[in-house]
């Protein structure tokens, strides 16, 4: 614990001048906004395979860069969004996307909050349920009742006669 | 039934608890390559040492073949090189480089240092057949079968225990099929 401040200090050393290392900001030219605003949103879906909890608009990765490129390219050639993410997920795998596709594999992960909430409600269903059913059961049976009068009775002096 | 349902809450926290054990030690950076399955993407690159010849995908038929990622500016590299050495020398195995994404006299004078223990190196400082490989991080090993098929990639360094348990099954059983 004691090189904790020093460990710090050298991540933070490290940190800052990899900052700086990073490439200068790229420039990708548009025509219009939309097309940019396109751009924008593909890059923010497609996530980067080296960093792993990043999407590669934020990535400085230098293989987020290749691939921002090639969604640039691929853009500029014509490519609709589903072959720019096909080409990406054919080379580096269904994991590039934020968003997988339902088929029988994800199933469960797409059905799985259905399911949970599903599951949830029929717990709360069946408490609420069986303490209705408890509830308006006399607590005790008719001759259970007349044994507490008479020993209620029995105790009360001002009733004994 | 009751009795039955005090069990509950052991029975979920068995179950979580075994599905999370089995995570523990999986390398979540390890990721199956795409391309497995799949022919070795087209590409046409310089020899690394013979920059006048030009490589293309017909380089990997007619023998199984190790691929290599790898430059002089990645320390896991330096690490694995030994071990490379190891398996070109000692046990025959023919493993192609790529090199990627660097300078070629950076890559000359990584070799002069450590040996060389490639049968050929394309050349690819762009990084473009790396892009097609779904390259993410050097160094990365592709078992690559006579018919010039990517049968199975290794993300990271190779050594004697990786060689043993991962690479060599997977070259037995490719030569088997083929």
């Amino acid at each position: 614990m004691r090189f904790m401040p020093i460990f710090l200090a050298a991540m933070w050393v490290f940190a800052a001048t990899a900052h700086a290392q990073g490439e200068a900001p790229e420039f990708y030219d548009f025509d219009t906004q939309a097309e940019e605003q396109r751009f924008r949103g593909l890059i923010a879906e497609l996530r980067c395979p080296k960093c792993q909890n990043q999407n590669i608009a934020d990535s400085n990765a230098p293989i987020s860069k290749d691939m921002r490129d090639q969604v640039y390219l691929l853009m500029q050639s014509g490519a609709t969004d589903d072959e720019i993410v096909g080409a990406l997920v054919d080379r580096f795998g269904e994991f590039v996307k934020y968003k997988p596709p339902v088929d029988r594999r994800t199933i469960l992960l797409w059905g799985f909050p259905a399911i949970a909430v599903f599951g949830g409600f029929m717990i709360v269903a069946g408490v609420v349920i069986r303490s209705r059913k408890q509830s308006p059961e006399p607590a005790l049976s008719a001759e259970e009742q007349a044994r507490v009068r008479q020993m209620l009775a029995d105790r009360d002096p001002s009733s004994r006669s | 039934m009751k009795r039955l349902m005090l069990f509950l809450p052991l029975i979920l926290a068995v179950g979580v608890g075994i599905f999370l054990a089995a995570g523990i030690g999986k390398d979540p950076t390890r990721l199956e390559s795409a391309l497995i399955g799949k022919p070795v993407p087209e590409f046409s690159l310089a020899n690394l040492r013979e920059p006048g010849q030009t490589l293309d995908q017909s380089l990997f038929r007619g023998e199984v073949a190790l691929l290599n990622v790898w430059a002089e500016w990645c320390p896991a590299c330096w690490d694995e090189h030994e071990d490379l050495m190891w398996l070109a020398n000692e046990k025959g195995v023919r493993i192609v480089g790529l090199n990627y994404k660097d300078e070629k006299e950076k890559a000359f004078s990584f070799l002069d240092r450590l040996g060389d223990p490639y049968q050929t190196i394309i050349y690819d400082p762009r990084g473009s057949l790396g892009f097609d490989l779904g390259v993410y991080g050097a160094p990365e090993t592709f078992v690559i079968d006579a018919e010039g098929v990517v049968r199975y990639r290794h993300v990271g360094v190779v050594n004697e225990r990786v060689w043993e348990e991962i690479l060599l099954p997977v070259i037995n059983r490719v030569e088997g099929k083929s």
